[in-house]
């Protein structure tokens, strides 16, 4: 197991807080999960990890066979770092263990963007903490494949404790995928992840992160981003599959001015699923921008799908839009897009809606010659496919095709 | 002689209980086009529905025999399959799904990129196939979108509902164009299969298309029936309350 160094001020912060329950969504009893597990060996060539393995991490994103399109490959099995790669100079990928190990500065980082004692959640990641990664674009680099992560839960009722920390340096560009998956579709397991993202100056970083759970995982995200000026973030979420109970509730902060954030989430609950997303940006320098945008749908599993904009700046201007449809079932969808603006000359706005797919949108495609059926899946998969400013075209088709590989189970 | 390819007999029709065509009865024979008068209100939209088979549009009595077929009782999306096709005057904004999803659900599997490039092209919608279908198109746009997707759907029997309206004179032409395409207007006519029924408010399309018959609807009746061009000049001059007239 790797020891994380960490400092005492933080794990002090951590020992109040690991019983401080979370602001939003079921609590969740941290002592029906096993802290730890055996390590995993190292995997020098991942393409040689079991098939089934590299299926399950293929639905998330995660190429494996042929790594020619990405820039740098990181694996997490449980709590063990199981690989990391990188195939291109100006990107550093490795284990947070490691990289605290390289670098002094990178304390300087530790839990800025996310506070220590935000809930238990935070505490618990801080006090049994096992790796996660770091990413590092070099200033200037660019990045022209995606560095892609995995995290990969494999153990029963196993709680992975993972802190992740990104860092785009001055006018470098970095895309990352993130897949986060289990091995088992039964066994229940929980999944914390703290993740800081430090924009600098000029930067520009799109991060996608494909979820694929099981009924029975819990799953609470932490993650923090911060965007100094002409900075640009772009957040892409995808979760089609059913998850027991999933919260999170990213927070971004434009501290420079022109920094732009981007959250797009595509969310689908099956009947029994359990999901609580969000996403804040406090656009708090002059010209800020933000746009989030959520497209839910559920066949029976309950969605609350938050938005909230803080305006603190002059000339700042956002976005946020929510739409859910229900499909089918007694799904829940509950839209809760907040503005806040605290200074005249500010641009906020919102639109929200729910509801059932228009029959006469179902009756204008069965004039053309479309079944019932098959009318309902182009809607559905027009619902689904939110157009991505700034999202490489690579990426966009990595996105489309994770959307389109669950779309069959949705409907 | 030209077949009887769509029969439509003493059809009733009733949307939400309220009777809106009585006793309506037209036929078309392979390759005809067919031209709807009719001021507002008076049912040329709902007569098309009922033929297309909107389920809001309840057959109460009569049939509609479509290639020899009684599709009386048969589903929207049976009857476009069987060669039914339908522009709208007002079509929905369904947001998300591009034109170019449109057009390749109309191609049904039939037709590839660029067979949907060349449609765009020949329409003048090039740069539309991106963009959500109908969302913050203009008149024109919406109308020659309806085109496109009937072009690539290839319907034997084509409802044109106002085809020309909200579309300016040079627009027109291209829509004439489009629907001379859609008619197969350039066949020669024994041996063109495809018909149209067509609404028209203004009459601008017979500028461009050639039709055989022209009817007249009012509350809900055919009242007239004869040369469309005829029909035409005759309610510029004397308006719609010259057939009320005639009726009496």
């Amino acid at each position: 197991m790797h020891e994380i160094k960490s400092s005492k001020t933080y794990r002090d912060k951590a020992k109040e807080a690991s019983g401080k329950p979370a602001t939003l969504g079921k609590d969740v009893d941290l002592s029906s999960y096993v802290g730890s597990t055996d390590e995993q060996p190292y995997q020098a060539d991942p393409s040689k990890l079991p098939a089934k393995t590299k299926k399950q991490m293929l639905e998330v994103g995660v190429v494996l066979d042929d790594v020619s399109q990405r820039s740098g490959t990181f694996i997490q099995m449980d709590n063990t770092p199981v690989h990391s790669s990188i195939r291109q100079e100006g990107i550093e990928v490795m284990a947070t263990s490691q990289a605290l190990e390289k670098y002094d500065w990178l304390s300087d980082y530790w839990w800025q963007a996310v506070a220590v004692d935000t809930d238990k959640y935070t505490a618990n990641v801080e006090l049994n903490q096992h790796d996660g990664y770091f990413v590092r674009a070099l200033p200037g680099s660019k990045t022209i494949y995606p560095v892609q992560a995995c995290l990969y839960l494999t153990k029963a009722r196993l709680a992975q404790n993972v802190h992740n920390v990104i860092i785009a340096e001055e006018d470098s560009e970095l895309h990352i995928i993130t897949g986060c998956t289990t091995a088992s579709s039964e066994e229940a397991g929980l999944h914390l992840g703290v993740s800081e993202f430090y924009i600098k100056r000029g930067a520009k970083v799109t991060f996608t992160m494909i979820h694929s759970w099981n009924p029975e995982v819990a799953v609470r995200p932490r993650t923090g981003i911060i965007v100094e000026r002409d900075g640009m973030f772009l957040n892409n979420y995808v979760i089609m599959k059913p998850v027991h109970s999933l919260q999170t509730n990213p927070t971004a902060r434009c501290v420079g001015d022109n920094a732009v954030v981007r959250f797009n989430s595509i969310l689908a609950a099956p009947p029994g699923s359990n999901i609580d997303l969000g996403s804040q940006a406090f656009l708090n320098a002059t010209g800020a921008k933000t746009e989030i945008i959520s497209r839910a749908i559920t066949t029976g599993g309950s969605i609350i799908a938050r938005g909230y904009i803080e305006g603190n700046a002059p000339e700042v201007k956002g976005h946020l839009e929510c739409r859910g449809l229900i499909l089918q079932g007694e799904g829940v969808i509950h839209a809760i897009p907040e503005l806040k603006g605290n200074l005249a000359g500010i641009d906020l706005s919102h639109e929200a809606a729910v509801g059932k797919i228009a029959e006469e949108e179902v009756e204008y495609l069965m004039a053309r010659g479309l079944t019932r059926t098959e009318a309902t899946a182009v809607i559905v998969r027009g619902f689904l496919n939110v157009d991505i400013e700034g999202l490489p075209p690579m990426l966009s088709a990595e996105l489309r095709r994770a959307v389109e590989a669950s779309e069959r189970d949705v409907m | 002689m030209n077949d009887v390819m769509l029969s439509i007999r003493q059809l009733t029709v009733e949307v939400e209980g309220r009777e809106l065509l009585h006793n309506i009865g037209l036929e078309i024979k392979s390759g005809e086009t067919h031209i709807l008068f009719g001021p507002n209100g008076s049912g040329k939209s709902t007569l098309l529905m009922a033929i297309m088979g909107f389920p809001k549009y309840q057959i109460t009595k009569g049939k509609i025999i479509f290639k020899g077929k009684d599709i009386t009782g048969l589903s929207l999306d049976d009857r476009a399959r069987l060669g039914i096709g339908m522009s709208f005057q007002r079509p929905p904004v369904v947001r998300g799904v591009k034109t170019r999803d449109m057009v390749a659900a109309c191609l049904k599997g039939q037709g590839n990129q660029e067979d949907i490039n060349q449609l765009a092209e020949k329409s003048d919608l090039a740069d539309f196939l991106d963009r959500e279908i109908n969302y913050g198109f203009s008149g024109g746009e919406i109308k020659r979108a309806e085109m496109m997707q009937l072009l690539a759907q290839k319907p034997e029997l084509s409802l044109l509902d106002e085809p020309e309206s909200g579309v300016d004179l040079v627009n027109i032409a291209l829509i004439g164009q489009l629907i001379n395409e859609l008619l197969e207007k350039n066949c020669p006519i024994r041996k063109r299969k495809c018909m149209g029924l067509i609404i028209t408010h203004t009459g601008h399309i017979l500028d461009y298309v050639n039709a055989r018959t022209g009817y007249v609807m009012l509350d809900g009746k055919i009242v007239c029936e004869g040369d469309p061009h005829e029909i035409l000049a005759t309610i510029k001059e004397k308006g719609y309350e010259e057939c009320v007239k005639c009726m009496k």
